[in-house]
């Protein structure tokens, strides 16, 4: 046996205990569903996990009631130091039983354990820190003394990181003194229902923190509720839009994170080792599920070939298989309905023209995957150049001048993320600044702080969550509207901002 | 242009396009791509999380075995001393006769004919079961003395028998940018390696990483190193603070690797000083493997220059194989 | 023996230049008290079209520009309005059929907004952008950017300040504009445009349309390369129609605003036609 096949090393599930069956998570406690409950399944081995209650239209009425009272009459008047005081104890639960997220995460999303135990759950934990931090300092946020929280927030979040998009949207939401209804993605309930029972050992206030779970008509029920304040949504453009449109002429603040088509521009002068890297964590990372993947690779025409050798041969060191296996890179697709979409893709890019290959691996029996693959000879108006595969799928384009690659990055309804690989610091400031996209990356890809915002331009979405910035969109200016500047005096205006 | 007098490599004045003189060989060392410290130290940090487990962790015990340079460099080394390196590098774990052996006892140039001598008809080639003689030379760690006592140290550790000369480059030469002096003083040491019957031995070349400082410089050294003839580059001298680090090895195997799909040539790598653990030796397996490949995990392509590490090993693979912890003093203090 | 006097054509202000609406359409201007005014052009969808692609040529240059210099520009509008004060104060009498005190006030405050505007460009960078603490080895900065293309509704209630107040604060970033003035009092907005025109404010950066927001905002809601629309003075418009029209292109929107607080000047007219954008650089010392 090659050493390389390295031995079996699997992540033990004993940490892990799962019910058979789990509830709707309402003022505090889980109860049943009114609609018909479904399983969730493992995608790696396409076994049963659990059954999930599905809530139905009475059961986001309820959970928004129970956000409700919750708001008025406790977290609403609650200090913002009891506040962060609960959320700091939620980082702790969360680093206390981060395995067992880790593991749980892994089994219900088919991410390689490796991810979910060193980048999902610890980000989890620091983003609760982070904002845990901010809850007794609103005043300081930018938008004037005393900015008041919105009200009764209604989340819905994807299936790509189940647990991390939940502190994404739990967490500011608290921090400013929102109550909160959430509805992970159907495929991926499970992390958001241990978190529900972190919320119990933390001994937060009922109704604080609600979880609903179902699919998509439930998650229109909940971001179309009337008595709902805020709605913050992560996943695909077409959602969005659709959430867009439910939400005009309301007073719903909304904020979207949609989908991206990022390029990840690789210079001559790019420090090559690190940029295959880049490019190998760009788009292959959790199975190309991100949406700020770097999807497609713009490379100097120059040094195309080298890259490409370069990077098939690194993609043919590239594990894939059982995602609790500690040495796994890529584990599995996280639904049929994906792996579906990402076959058909792929092969519309074989039948426009593109080059395929495709990295040898053996692909286990059962459950959902897909190789990584990329293609060259991609040009821009092929679809593969222009739609979220949202896979682990890379498009390779070439370009000639910096100027070329940034139009090209640029082509594009989506600006969510972008890289740029290069020595030269002029030319990384210079073409950050021209890249239309919410995140830039300078040689480096897909790094994600607590403290810093992420968020996109265009069809990729609106508002930005992280940082500051993240808890500003939770918030309202609690100051009357500045009135006009006195018509008669001919004296500068002194102050008018509010915020 | 520092007219240094350099001797011609042939595969070096074909890459340069010219002689290996200062203006060239910084023309070609500042033209590869730079290193993105960031990238690099996450990408080593990223394969040192490879989990080895049962039979592969077996086999990674045993290879280590087989790849270190036993080492003792100590100014109180003796005759004495240097027999029970060579006791412990033939006979690592006297309780389990199928441990391997390692793959070289590594000493001072005056210690060579006394390891030698106690190693008997062990001494030989470690592809073939035996253990090698390898010798620090050229002033070793500093460097500093004239290119002639330089010389002269090679030959003699080489005329007693050593197999493989680790010598150390003239950092101070390098870091002040007189990269043909370097280049040249490389081509030397190689020359001297000569042995009476026309063969060489092995050429370790030293890049003293710790003094290089930049992931830059260890990535222009090590191809100068190559460059120049060097069989193997190695990262430390052990006596500078950092010695080997698996960032540093990761990138040294990089250019081995790159110079190899230039070339086809295969030169080796050692990471020596401060790798004292099973567990830290495992990674390097993992890093090797993974950029370079399996085939470079023999003797002649990979060495850990070591001496504490053999005792965690010898641990581990008791471990192994009685199942349950081992302690210090069910191994040998050398 | 009074001078017959010279009345002026007021024409649509389009990429730097004034020129008529290509289907060819007027609509009567009457005063305040029923007096005929002028024809102003009647802007069609094509206009706002070809007024859209005149304000996208000018987004690289204007967002180009330093933040110094879109300071000046702006501040340069206010220089120029003021020698034109007694032009406009006349104008706003005439057709709002307010005193002269009322409508020199309008003319000052419109004068002043610029000011105050022209202030912020090369501040609220600084205000609304941040250092990231991310734990790691990063340099990490988030900036405010401008969004683009904005399109803007004017409020129908006023001749001047209600356009300045909310043209000034969505070019302050670098963003460029389409803006539909008062359909019963847009003069006053071509008269302005005619300040734009002759101070430094690059052609295309400023877009004016006179006519129907009934009839050209549909057209602007849904136009695909328009990144931002200010629904301030659609009030009385289908305006949730229009913002259901934005959100297939996910635009930014601002909700209308009614009465004479329409528009405040105010920090947030110019973060809401702003993206952030957050740039990660690696840093290694080695």
């Amino acid at each position: 046996m090659s050493f390389l096949e390295y031995a079996p090393a699997p992540e033990s599930q004993a940490i892990l205990n799962l019910r058979d069956s789990y509830g709707l998570f309402i003022d505090g406690e889980f109860r049943e569903g009114h609609g018909t409950p479904f399983a969730s399944i493992s995608p790696a081995t396409e076994k049963h996990l659990a059954t999930i209650a599905h809530a139905d239209a009475s059961d986001v009425d309820a959970a928004v009631a129970a956000a409700r009272r919750a708001y008025d009459r406790t977290w609403s008047r609650m200090s913002g130091a009891d506040r962060g005081k609960y959320l700091f104890r939620i980082a702790r639960l969360v680093q206390e039983r981060s395995r067992e997220l880790a593991v749980a995460e892994s089994l219900d999303n088919g991410k390689p354990i490796k991810e979910s135990r060193d980048v999902d759950v610890p980000l989890v934990a620091a983003w609760f820190f982070y904002y845990a931090g901010w809850a007794d300092k609103l005043d300081h946020v930018g938008l004037g003394a005393a900015p008041a929280p919105l009200g009764v927030a209604a989340q819905v979040i994807p299936w790509n990181f189940p647990l991390l998009m939940l502190a994404w949207k739990i967490a500011p939401a608290l921090a400013a003194g929102n109550t909160v209804v959430l509805k992970p993605a159907e495929t991926t309930s499970l992390t958001a229902l241990l978190f529900a029972e972190i919320v119990q050992q933390a001994d937060l206030p009922p109704g604080v923190v609600n979880i609903i779970t179902g699919a998509g008509e439930t998650g229109a029920a909940l971001v179309g509720h009337g008595d709902v304040d805020k709605v913050a949504f992560t996943g695909s453009t077409s959602v969005g839009r659709a959430i867009a449109r439910s939400v005009a002429g309301t007073n719903k603040k909304l904020t979207l994170e949609l989908g991206g088509k990022a390029a990840n521009i690789v210079f001559d002068d790019a420090p090559i080792d690190q940029a295959i890297e880049g490019i190998v964590n760009g788009i292959f990372f959790n199975q190309g599920h991100v949406c700020c993947a770097g999807s497609r690779l713009l490379v100097q025409e120059s040094i195309h070939d080298e890259v490409i050798d370069r990077l098939k041969t690194r993609l043919s060191t590239l594990r894939l298989g059982d995602p609790l296996d500690k040495n796994t890179d890529i584990g599995a697709i996280n639904s049929a309905e994906q792996l579906e979409r990402i076959r058909e893709l792929s092969d519309v890019g074989e039948a426009e023209g593109a080059e395929r290959w495709t990295a040898a691996c053996t692909i286990p029996e059962n459950g959902f995957w897909f190789a990584p693959t990329i293609f060259t000879n991609v040009s821009t108006s092929h679809r593969i150049a222009r739609e979220e595969i949202f896979g682990p799928v890379l498009s390779v384009l070439t370009f000639r001048t910096p100027a070329e690659a940034v139009a090209k990055a640029n082509n594009t309804p989506y600006g969510l993320s972008a890289g740029i690989w290069t020595d030269k610091g002029s030319r990384i400031l210079a073409v950050a600044d021209k890249l239309r996209a919410g995140v830039v990356w300078a040689n480096t890809f897909n790094r994600f702080d607590p403290s810093s915002p992420f968020g996109g331009y265009k069809e990729s979405g609106y508002g930005r969550e992280g940082g500051r910035h993240g808890i500003a969109a939770y918030l309202k200016t609690s100051a009357p509207t500045v009135a006009l500047p006195s018509a008669t005096a001919r004296k500068t205006v002194s102050k008018g901002a509010t915020k | 242009m520092t007219g240094t007098q350099i001797v011609p490599g042939e595969r070096a004045i074909a890459l340069l396009g010219g002689e290996a003189n200062d203006a060239n060989l910084r023309r070609y060392l500042h033209g590869i791509p730079g290193v993105d410290a960031v990238g690099l130290e996450q990408r080593a940090a990223g394969l040192g999380t490879r989990s080895i487990k049962t039979t592969s962790k077996a086999w990674a015990l045993d290879r280590i075995i087989g790849l270190i340079d036993l080492t003792t460099l100590e100014g109180a080394d003796t005759p004495g001393k240097v027999r029970s390196l060579v006791a412990k590098a033939v006979t690592p774990d006297a309780s389990d006769p199928t441990c391997p052996r390692v793959a070289a006892v590594c000493v001072y140039g005056d210690m060579v004919p006394h390891a030698v001598q106690a190693l008997g008809t062990a001494h030989g080639d470690p592809d073939q079961g035996k253990i090698a003689v390898a010798a620090v030379a050229t002033a070793f760690p500093s460097g500093r003395s004239s290119r002639s006592i330089k010389l002269e140290d090679t030959a003699d550790a080489v005329a007693a028998g050593a197999d493989e000369i680790d010598m150390v480059i003239d950092r101070g030469a390098f870091l002040s940018g007189r990269y043909g002096q370097v280049y040249d003083e490389i081509v030397a040491v190689k020359e001297a390696c000569r042995r009476a019957d026309g063969t060489y031995a092995h050429l370790k070349v030293i890049l003293e990483t710790g003094e290089l400082n930049t992931y830059d410089n260890v990535r222009r050294a090590s191809w100068l190193g190559i460059l120049a003839g060097g069989d193997f580059i190695k990262t430390s001298t052990g006596k500078v603070a950092p010695a080997a680090t698996l960032p540093v090895t990761l990138l040294m195997l990089e250019v081995v690797r790159d110079w190899h799909r230039l070339s086809g040539e295969k030169v080796g790598v050692k990471p020596a000083g401060g790798i004292r653990a099973s567990k830290d030796a495992i990674k390097y397996l993992v890093t090797v493997a993974e950029t370079v490949g399996e085939e470079w995990l023999t003797p002649h392509l990979f060495r850990f220059g070591a001496s504490s590490l053999l005792n965690d090993v010898l641990l581990q693979r008791q471990k192994m194989t009685t199942g349950h912890y081992s302690g210090p003093d069910y191994v040998t203090i050398d | 023996m009074t001078r017959l006097a010279v009345p002026k054509t007021y024409k649509l202000y389009i990429g730097g230049a004034f020129p008529r609406s290509e289907s060819g359409r007027t609509y009567e201007i009457v005063s305040a008290k029923g007096a005929f005014l002028a024809n102003a052009a009647k802007a069609s969808r094509k206009d706002a079209r070809d007024a859209v692609v005149a304000a996208r040529a000018a987004v690289g240059g204007w967002s180009g520009a330093t933040a110094y210099n879109r300071g000046q520009v702006l501040y340069r509008i206010a220089e120029l309005l003021e020698g034109r004060r007694a032009q406009f104060v006349a104008e706003i009498v005439d057709a709002e059929g307010v005193t002269t005190a009322v409508a020199s006030a309008q003319v000052d405050t419109a004068i002043d907004r610029w000011v105050w505007y022209a202030g912020w460009t090369d501040k609220y960078a600084q205000v609304a952008g941040n250092a990231n603490p991310v734990s790691g080895p990063y340099f990490n900065i988030s900036v405010p950017e401008p969004t683009g293309v904005v399109a803007i509704i004017a409020p129908q209630d006023s001749s001047l300040l209600g356009l300045v107040s909310a043209v000034a604060p969505a070019l302050v970033a670098g963003n460029t504009v389409v803006v539909v003035a008062s359909e019963r009092l847009p003069l006053s907005a071509i008269s302005l445009a005619e300040v734009l025109a002759t101070s430094d404010v690059p052609k295309g950066v400023v877009n004016v349309l006179t006519g129907s927001p009934a009839e050209i905002a549909p057209w602007l809601a849904s136009h695909q390369d328009v990144n931002a629309l200010d629904l301030v003075g659609a009030g009385d418009l289908e305006w949730i129609d229009l913002q259901i029209a934005a959100a297939d292109t996910l635009k930014r929107v601002l909700p209308p605003e009614n009465g004479p607080d329409a528009a405040a000047p105010s920090l947030d007219r110019i973060t809401a036609f702003v993206e952030t954008k957050t740039v990660w650089h690696t840093k290694g010392l080695i």
